[in-house]
């Protein structure tokens, strides 16, 4: 249960969250909220082929339908110099096709109407001649010599995107080829949605007399947006406003930019009327960015009694027809050189190739801090791969191999520093939680009578809080993160940081963080996000960031306001600045503790009464560059019953023990592993982005694309143990992602588990139930 | 998102709505609980040019239960069904069929006779229907027929009702002893329709014979089907192992599925197999006499 | 077309097309944009309202059928200024996150507890299947809908 917003001392404890009083009302106020005078509506034309070469459009019959203010096609966008737009990625992405589509959804054409049934019916009525091409839909294919090439506009032509590695291949094949044991799996997490229950949309209001620009946008990064738009649409960053009203959910969706936000813009600019645009669920699944679709092989070696001496991973990344991931600049893969995991390998190799493909575009970290979902999967596969070949228990495998605590700050050997970690209590503390040696004992006698019977491990290491300015940028920016802060004469605190948080509960969190660091209750801090006129410049929410970039910037302004604080206190007081003690509410002079003055009577006296010549008022900016990243970890287990008739897969029991560090609020904590894991589940046995021969998209709806409702989804069981990063100003880590990045193999192990009595090691995700008959039924087990 | 424009008549009587039928001929659509319509329509897969709404008619909504069977009216929403305790005395495979249409809120407004008239061959009803001996009452404003359910579900989203006319009734014979039915459903999660579907209904009678027999599949042919030899090897024996799975075999070879994203053909089949088997199975043991512990 | 419709008690009347869908009679004519849209395929429930007592997808209803029935929206749980016990449980167990699906689920549980005062968790979950929520897992709002069949006895005492 929730503690109210008055408890003192907040850090830590179960704060009731401040959004909900509006949103438990239906008061939020999310994009489609919005209605602006004047405003129009925009629909887009889409490409039904994956791959064509645009002969022809008519649009008379749109533009002539009353009620419609304008079609746009690429052609337009093409004189105004806006067909093509960057990507966060380093590519560029057409906004509105010219010449040719290269995927099936593709935007044709644009059209604005009085209202959104309107448009459609004129999208509809945009005539569009295609001339098809044949589609090249396998990554692999894509790469053979002959195939044909998707981006005529790439020198070289060629549809690899980038060849990116890390670590030392000599040094590994070395070690794998005097290893024991040396076990080898292809393992592909497929093309998967984020999916947030709000799809993504803009408003663009533009004031043709003062060149302002209002763009409203579903949007996890508003200052990275604006700049873009910036360097896009060559309007003066000063004069764009970007405002993310509330935002329903994210999960890496609401990253990017979308051709359909650019044609908004452009309309509204040129209609001198705002704009809006708001995707339906299908142009969400088919066209604003995929994650994952990582076809990943992995050796990993090991000595005779299961001690590991290398790793190597090679992997074909489809990133579709536009590089549209959202990496940092320097990482094409992502963070995927965390695949090492937990593990203390001497050596590792990891190697990626990006590939074009007629699919839509994208790349995106979904609920996962840049590919790390893809790595932890891989690795925590193959350590299940190498347990059964060894024939060790999978729990015995982890504990030989872990990084041992007094090796933190842990370097890898694909260059990363861990900061902190406890696997071995971690893992311990689920196997008890679980109660893991009575489960091994109930599988051998469900064996015995015919059973299948599954109990998966997963003991993983993210990398979260991109991240430190010596190697992080995006588009050149430094991935830092900002706290602005004000204490108002009554005591009373409004904190703007860079981050846009959507539904993580940064408004409480945060809150909680300056409250504590001041000596206030969260109830006394308001914290704001997601205007850029207002906010101080910041990278945004993603990638399980905003915690240790933007949370420490928080605790940094507070402390800088602390110390001024302190010498107000001091003059307050009438002793020396050295002779004031803080009590954590309270200032007052060292031995003295009954004289003391709260942080709302020095607030007042900083604006009515500050020491001579101090500088009045109360307040604190802070733009964090972390000095490295953080590395939550956490221990999964996860026991399955299989029947033998459907090959359904029960998901019996599910523990999750999380290290994140220093808890701000367990409570919202726990919300995000629940959270997680149950996107985790759903990846592990319902979803995917899947394309028939000739680039169509196979699941563009929720028919199709499986979303678990509250009765597939499993009951969870959460514990967490906690190991502070030393770096962070509170030894916070992040949280929101680890769930979703260490469930999958969770889950998929437990059913390997279960079927390992009959030579099964791998089986690609999803786990649809038929996969897994196919397999009974083959070895005669099948009911 | 948004449907094509289309015209709307709230039919005041059931004579109104065949009346703007005949007259408008093809364009126009009968509208009930519009759970499959509305939604092909606003993706534009539909545009009808005119929706005549009978979802209000006193005319269709209800049931009458007689000594000859059970008459389902055309509004009949799956949600009544799954709530009507009173028909689970006669028509106890109704109820645990609804449950699994949709989700909660789509059963709340759907209907049982625009489940059928929409013959998605993954939908729960035809095969429960099927099971249960069922048939329909079609309407036009110049006859009315009745057809027996295996002939109006005709192929993949077709059936025997011609544009002018209104499905306006289901009935469902009354059964000739103490009746037992269930269904059980593959799906991939709720919402979802039928990878495999299997209705079972067994009737038996005092000396625990079964005197009828129905099993209705859903989601293995271009249309629901019937398993009339897996039906015919019940009937006329008790409901015990060696019959059930006779029975359960059987069905699996009327099933005739098509291998897609939901699994493969064999796969599909088995389902069958094992949902019959043990659907029976259950119906066995519910129909066993109470073995009470007395004290 | 002429309607009229009980919105939260209140009669309101407006004049629509054919076409338009009961979620944007009250979002777009009425502004209880409280109500939200997140499918196009009648899958997610983020629409769900009743209509005369009885939870619905509001996206796959025509406003014309609704003509002379009585709607209530998420707006309309508070009397008095007075938050619904549900509305409560949601807050005290944290059974949201972006807050997205919640005035569905709200009303979905709404109408569950009207006819099941007293629900086991795997009832809440049956009647909250047609509501989909991507933050949560569910399982405190699994917390929050029993929580509030609890208080809500009590208050009836």
């Amino acid at each position: 249960m929730a503690l109210e917003l008055s408890e003192p001392r907040p850090l830590g404890k179960p704060i009731r969250r401040k959004e909900d009083a509006r949103l438990i009302r239906g008061q939020g106020r999310y994009l489609d909220d919005i209605v602006l005078p004047g405003m129009l509506h925009l629909a887009l034309v889409r490409s039904p082929y994956a791959h064509a070469r645009i002969r022809r459009i008519d649009v008379q019959r749109a533009a002539a339908l009353p009620g419609v203010h304008l079609v746009l096609t690429g052609q337009d966008l093409a004189a105004a110099g806006l067909a093509w737009m960057p990507t966060l990625a380093g590519d560029r992405q057409m906004v509105l096709a010219v010449d040719k589509v290269l995927f099936q959804y593709q935007e044709v054409a644009a059209v604005v109407a009085e209202s959104r049934a309107l448009a459609e019916d004129a999208a509809a009525l945009v005539e569009v001649d295609y001339e098809p091409l044949p589609a090249v839909v396998d990554p692999y294919r894509a790469l053979e010599p002959g195939s044909p090439i998707l981006r005529e506009d790439r020198d070289p032509p060629s549809n690899r995107i980038f060849h990116w590695e890390a670590g030392d291949r000599a040094a590994t094949e070395a070690a794998l080829a005097r290893s024991a044991v040396v076990v080898r799996e292809t393992v592909r997490m497929p093309r998967v949605h984020p999916a947030p229950l709000e799809p993504c949309g803009c408003i663009a209001d533009y004031q043709r007399a003062t060149g302002r620009l209002t763009w409203y946008v579903t949007s996890q990064a508003p200052h990275a947006h604006r700049t873009v738009l910036a360097m896009v649409a060559g309007i003066p960053e000063h004069k764009i406003r970007v405002v993310s009203p509330d935002v329903g959910g994210g999960f890496g969706n609401k990253v990017p930019v979308f051709p359909g936000y650019v044609a908004a813009i452009v309309a509204a600019m040129r209609l001198n009327r705002p704009v809006k645009w708001v995707e339906t669920r299908t142009e969400n699944l088919t066209s604003t960015n995929f994650a994952r679709d990582y076809h990943m092989t992995v050796e990993i070696g090991a000595d005779a009694d299961g001690k590991v001496t290398a790793l190597k991973v090679s992997t074909i990344a489809d990133h579709g027809a536009f590089d549209a991931a959202a990496d940092p600049t320097r990482f094409p893969a992502g963070l995927f050189s965390i695949v090492t995991g937990s593990y203390d390998f001497p050596v590792a190799f990891a190697e990626v190739d990006g590939v074009y493909t007629n699919k839509a575009p994208g790349g995106v970290a979904y609920r996962c801090s840049f590919r790390v979902t893809e790595a932890s999967f891989l690795i925590e596969r193959a350590m299940q791969s190498l347990a059964l070949r060894l024939g060790m228990d999978p729990v015995a495998l982890r504990l030989k191999n872990f990084i041992p605590p007094e090796k933190f700050p842990y370097h890898s050997p694909l260059g990363w520093t861990y900061d902190s970690g406890n696997y071995r209590a971690t893992l311990e503390r689920a196997m008890e939680r679980i109660g893991y040696a009575a489960l091994r004992q109930e599988q051998a006698e469900r064996r015995a009578r015919g059973e299948l019977m599954g109990i998966g491990v997963s003991t993983f290491t993210e990398i979260v809080g991109a991240g430190p300015s010596h190697t992080f940028d995006i588009l050149g920016i430094k991935m830092f993160d900002s706290c602005e802060l004000r204490v108002h004469p009554t005591g009373k605190v409004l904190a703007r940081l860079g981050t846009r948080h959507q539904g993580q509960g940064h408004e409480t969190t945060f809150a909680q963080v300056i409250a504590e660091e001041l000596g206030l209750t969260a109830d006394d801090v308001l914290v704001e996000e997601g205007d850029t006129d207002t906010a101080p410049y910041g990278l945004g929410t993603y990638a399980s960031r905003s915690t240790p970039t933007a949370g420490a910037a928080a605790a940094v302004a507070a402390r800088r306001v602390r110390d001024k604080a302190r010498r107000i206190a001091a003059h307050l007081l009438e002793v020396a600045e050295d002779d004031v003690e803080w009590d954590g509410t309270r200032f007052h002079p060292a031995g003295t503790p009954a004289r003391g003055v709260t942080m709302a009577e020095v607030a007042l006296a900083a604006y009515t009464n500050p020491p001579p010549g101090m500088e009045p008022g109360l307040e604190g900016t802070v733009y964090y560059d972390p000095p490295n990243l953080t590395f939550p970890n956490g221990a999964y287990l996860c026991v399955v019953d299989i029947d033998k008739g459907t090959s359904q897969v029960h998901v019996r029991r599910f523990v999750a023990v999380d290290d994140c560090g220093t808890v701000i609020n367990p409570m919202v904590v726990e919300g995000q592993i629940h959270g997680g894991l149950t996107e985790g589940f759903a990846i592990a046995f319902l979803q995917e982005i899947a394309f028939d021969e000739q680039g169509n998209c196979l699941a563009p709806n929720f028919m199709e694309y499986l979303v678990p409702t509250a009765v597939e989804t499993p009951q969870w069981e959460t514990d967490r143990t906690v190991t502070p990063s030393p770096h962070h100003p509170i030894g916070a880590k992040g949280v929101g992602e680890s769930p979703n990045v260490g469930s999958p193999a969770a889950f998929v192990n437990a059913v390997i588990d279960a079927l390992a009595p009959l030579g099964v090691t791998h089986l690609d995700i999803p786990l649809y139930p038929w996969k897994i008959w196919e397999v009974l039924h083959e070895r005669g087990v099948a009911e | 998102m948004f449907p094509a424009p289309f015209g709307y008549v709230r039919a005041e009587s059931l004579d109104e709505a065949l009346a703007v039928l005949a007259r408008e001929g093809p364009g126009a659509k009968i509208l009930a609980g519009g759970q499959s319509l509305l939604p092909m329509m606003k993706l534009r897969i539909a545009e009808p040019a005119l929706l005549v709404d009978i979802h209000r008619l006193p005319a269709l909504t209800g049931w009458q239960e007689t000594a000859e069977g059970l008459t389902l009216g055309a509004v009949v929403r799956h949600s009544q069904l799954e709530r009507a305790e009173a028909l689970q005395e006669f028509y106890p495979l109704l109820g645990r069929t609804a449950r699994w249409i949709a989700d909660p809120l789509v059963r709340n407004r759907g209907t049982v006779a625009g489940s059928l008239a929409h013959a998605d061959p993954a939908g729960d009803w035809g095969a429960a229907l099927l099971a249960l001996g069922a048939s329909v009452t079609l309407r036009s404003l110049t006859r009315t027929r009745e057809l027996p359910l295996d002939a109006f579900l005709v192929d993949i989203f077709t059936t025997a009702l011609e544009p002018d006319e209104v499905l306006t009734a289901i009935r469902i014979p009354k059964p000739a002893g103490r009746p037992f039915g269930t269904y059980l459903k593959l799906e991939r999660k709720v919402g979802d329709f039928a990878v495999v579907g299997v209705a079972v209904n067994v009737v038996l009678d005092a000396r625990h014979t079964v005197v009828e027999a129905g099993i209705g599949l859903a989601g293995v042919g271009p249309r629901a089907l019937r398993a009339p030899a897996a039906e015919a090897a019940l009937i006329g024996h008790p409901l015990e192992s060696g019959g059930i799975r006779e029975a359960a075999a059987l069905a699996a070879e009327a099933a005739d599925p098509v291998s897609d994203r939901r699994g493969s053909r064999a796969y599909k089949r088995n389902v069958v197999r094992v949902f019959v088997e043990r659907g029976l199975k259950a119906l066995a043991d519910e129909s066993r006499p109470e073995v009470g512990v007395t004290a | 077309m002429e309607i009229a419709v009980t919105v939260n008690g209140q009669l309101r009347r407006a004049d629509v097309e054919p076409r338009t869908l009961l979620v944007y009679l009250l979002r777009e004519t009425f502004g209880l944009t409280g109500t939200h849209v997140g499918c196009d395929t009648t899958h997610c429930g983020a629409c769900t309202v009743l209509l005369d007592e009885v939870p619905v997808k509001s996206c796959t209803v025509l406003a014309v059928q609704a003509d002379g029935s009585s709607v209530m929206t998420v707006e309309g749980l508070e009397t008095d200024g007075r938050l619904h016990p549900l509305q409560s449980a949601f807050s005290d167990h944290h059974g949201l996150q972006c807050g997205y699906c919640t005035p569905g689920m709200l009303m979905a549980a709404w109408a569950l507890l009207r006819e099941t005062p007293h629900p086991q968790p795997a009832e809440i979950r049956r009647a909250l299947s047609g509501n989909l929520c991507r933050c949560t897992g569910y399982q405190n709002i699994v917390e929050a809908v029993a929580d509030a069949a609890q208080r809500m006895a009590q208050e009836v005492g």
